[in-house]
């Protein structure tokens, strides 16, 4: 299948052809660079069909904002980026082969994309031995360590440690220490607890059960009196888009509210849009971003107006933004590099600070992940603005890198 | 295991039971359809899924709950009768994959149409109203839509037996389903009761996604998954039982309710487990007779 040529050989014949092309076109830069140039491309996977495709569909459209604001800044010198977006299932697998299809067949200079902390696990794979740049737009703790991590690979995401945590210390606190999980059984769940256990180390949190569902569950009626009959303080949903959504409706209407404070590490705002007040109130969450900060946050604001100037007047999700923020982030580092070479990118990638939505953001230099503020929310029920005014924003955890497990816990030297 | 309680175990049971209700609607279409015309009918989930996304049309027009527990049944087992009428009647006689094939590709074609027609992110599908909520069933909370479901399945269960069983139609579809040719013989025209028996099937799998909505919500791929648990009750029950078809669906629900209860991770296995169980003890199903598949 792969070639015996060594992965080194392979870099020094990539660069030595980007490097050729550069030289080349750049004498003619300024009357034909339009026509005679490929098109930057960035190959974009993401779960469109299954339980997270509301999110994904919103991840695509925030990252046509990224790509439709860097061509209308002039590119790069004059090179326009072209999103290609490919639908991954929610499958690594399929994930794996559109990577693959991407880099290979398209030629994508960068992939940016993946929402399952599994899916995005088999991306990076590719990317990793192809020697091409992936920045990941979804949660997971695996893709910072040392054994998945590699130069290529850089991560916009929160990740669950982050995310739990900043939700546990404030859950934990405030409704009580007795906590059961109802978790799906896979990457995202398992790093979730792990994460809430960690952050409950110390608090005298006690753990009374976890039980796991399968990615895609339609029915949790069978598990909710298990969990009723535990009688928790707080019971963690660590489950995420359609899941969510089932998981909430159904122990709402089981009455778990009534004797139980529910808590998810990610409230999502397409669940909330999608499934309605009756399930979210009352729930306790974290979220990466939610749009409604942006009467505090002028960076938050520009996002989205250009995402509703695109797109009929929605508001994005967080999700969503993560899509902006990871398309956005490797234009600029193309931009500050003034190449597409995957190693100054890389390099640029690392100097990057950034305002782009959400307040301060870099990427730390061990792991390449992004360090970022997580926000707490609720459901607003009452002095709602619009449709989408659905959350408010209780406390917000500021960018904190003791708040991530440490480089040396990763496994990385420095 | 600590904290199990006989409260616990009974709720474990109700959940079972209203899950299973959902799998004996299914399961008792596709045994009706497959006693009659021998024919395996994968579009069954799509009929279902069908149900829902109809439901879910005439609720946004206007049209409330109940309304579409009549109107979306009568919808649905109206393509169903086309359906029979226009593609699978060709068919008869050409042997069992026929019609097999026939409606697994018309399956795909019913999912991509609802894809592009509706969108493939799927809906929520709210709960009326006034049967939202907990009440005390004595062994606790249980939601009392669930319990909404278990009674509809009853009532149309009862419906279907006075049908067949009190009816001179119904006499001649158990005739029919018993000796086709010499019903043929006796005059009867055999064709007309085979396309309302597809219609009646598709009516009840419809009537089956519209009661799923509220508990799950509404996407192109709803019927899918239980298409596969369907005939898996329907194996166990018997092809081509009605009888087998109800006690095998409450069995199914309870027996994923029950490992639920002690190994969560096994439920879906469970289901299959047991399958394997009965055909190896019983291969013909509960109530199934031997070599209908031959």
């Amino acid at each position: 299948m792969t070639s015996k040529t060594p992965r080194s050989t392979t870099l020094n014949r990539r660069s030595l052809i980007a490097g050729g092309a550069a030289i080349a076109a750049a004498p003619f830069s300024f009357h034909t660079a339009r026509a005679q140039e490929p098109t930057i491309k960035i190959g974009f996977p993401v779960p469109l069909t299954g339980p997270y495709g509301a999110e994904a569909q919103d991840q695509v459209r925030a990252a046509e904002v990224a790509i439709a604001e860097f061509n209308a800044g002039g590119g790069l010198g004059g090179r326009k980026a072209e999103l290609l977006v490919r639908d991954d299932k929610l499958n690594p697998g399929e994930a794996a082969t559109r990577a693959l299809e991407l880099i290979e067949n398209d030629k994508a200079n960068f992939i940016v994309g993946s929402l399952s902390a599994a899916v995005q696990l088999a991306i990076n794979n590719v990317t990793k031995q192809r020697g091409v740049i992936f920045n990941s737009i979804s949660q997971s703790d695996a893709i910072n360590e040392v054994a998945d991590f590699s130069k290529y690979t850089f991560h916009e995401a929160l990740t669950p440690h982050l995310t739990a945590g900043a939700v546990g210390r404030y859950a934990f606190s405030k409704f009580g220490k007795k906590v059961a999980f109802l978790t799906a059984d896979y990457a995202y769940g398992h790093e979730m607890v792990r994460g809430f256990q960690e952050a409950g180390k110390g608090m005298g949190v006690e753990v009374l059960g976890d039980i796991r569902h399968p990615i895609g569950a339609t029915d949790f009626s069978t598990l909710l009196p298990r969990l009723q009959s535990m009688k928790p303080d707080i019971l963690v949903i660590n489950n995420f888009g359609r899941d969510q959504q089932i998981a909430l409706k159904q122990a709402t209407d089981f009455g778990l509210k009534k004797t139980t404070k529910i808590v998810v590490p990610i409230m999502l705002f397409t669940g909330r849009q999608s499934a309605g007040l009756a399930a979210f109130d009352g729930v306790v969450g974290g979220t990466s971003y939610y749009w409604g900060i942006e009467d505090q946050l002028p960076s938050a604001k520009s996002f989205n107006d250009q995402f509703r100037k695109m797109h009929g007047g929605r508001v994005p999700s967080d999700y969503g933004a993560m899509g902006y923020a990871g398309v956005r982030t490797v234009l600029q580092a193309v931009k500050n590099a003034g190449t597409v070479d995957t190693d100054k990118v890389i390099t640029a990638l690392e100097g990057l600070k950034y305002d782009y939505y959400k307040g301060p953001q870099y990427f730390r230099k061990c792991d390449h992940q992004s360090v970022q503020s997580v926000m707490i929310i609720e459901c607003k029920t009452k002095d709602m603005r619009n449709e989408a005014d659905v959350f408010q924003v209780v406390a917000n955890e500021a960018p904190n890198e003791a708040n991530l497990r440490s480089c040396e816990a990763l496994g990385h030297k420095a | 295991m600590a904290g199990l309680t006989l409260d616990l175990i009974g709720l474990q049971l109700f959940a079972g039971v209203a899950l299973g209700a959902v799998y004996v609607l299914l399961a008792i279409g596709l045994s009706l359809i497959f006693g009659m015309l021998t024919v395996v009918n994968f579009a069954h989930g799509a009929f279902y899924m069908l149900g829902a996304y109809v439901g879910l049309w005439l609720m946004a027009h206007g049209g409330n709950f109940w309304l579409c527990l009549v109107l979306v049944p009568l919808v649905v087992g109206g393509i169903g009768l086309a359906v029979e009428r226009v593609l699978i009647r060709p068919l008869y006689g050409r042997g069992i994959d026929y019609p097999l094939l026939l409606t697994f590709g018309l399956s795909y074609i019913i999912v991509e149409l609802v894809r592009i027609t509706f969108g493939k992110a799927g809906f929520p599908f709210d709960t009326p109203e006034v049967l939202q909520g907990a009440v005390d069933i004595g062994v606790g909370f249980f939601p009392l839509y669930r319990l909404f479901v278990i009674a509809a399945t009853a009532v149309i269960l009862f419906g279907l037996w006075l049908f067949l069983e009190r009816t001179s139609f119904g006499l001649i579809i158990r005739a029919g389903a018993r000796d086709p040719l010499i019903v043929r013989v006796l005059g009867v025209n055999v064709s007309k009761v085979w396309l309302i028996v597809f219609g009646m099937g598709t009516a009840i799998a419809a009537f089956a996604g519209l009661l799923a909505a509220p508990l799950q919500g509404v996407i192109p791929e709803m019927g899918g998954t239980i298409l596969a648990e369907a005939f898996v009750v329907t194996v166990v029950g018997g092809m081509g039982s009605l009888l087998g078809a109800v006690l095998a669906g409450i069995l199914v629900g309870v027996v994923v309710s029950m490992t639920s209860l002690f190994a969560p991770e096994m439920a879906k296995v469970a289901i299959f487990a047991l399958m394997a169980l009965v055909l190896l003890i019983r291969p013909q199903g509960f109530f199934g007779r031997a070599g209908l598949m031959s």
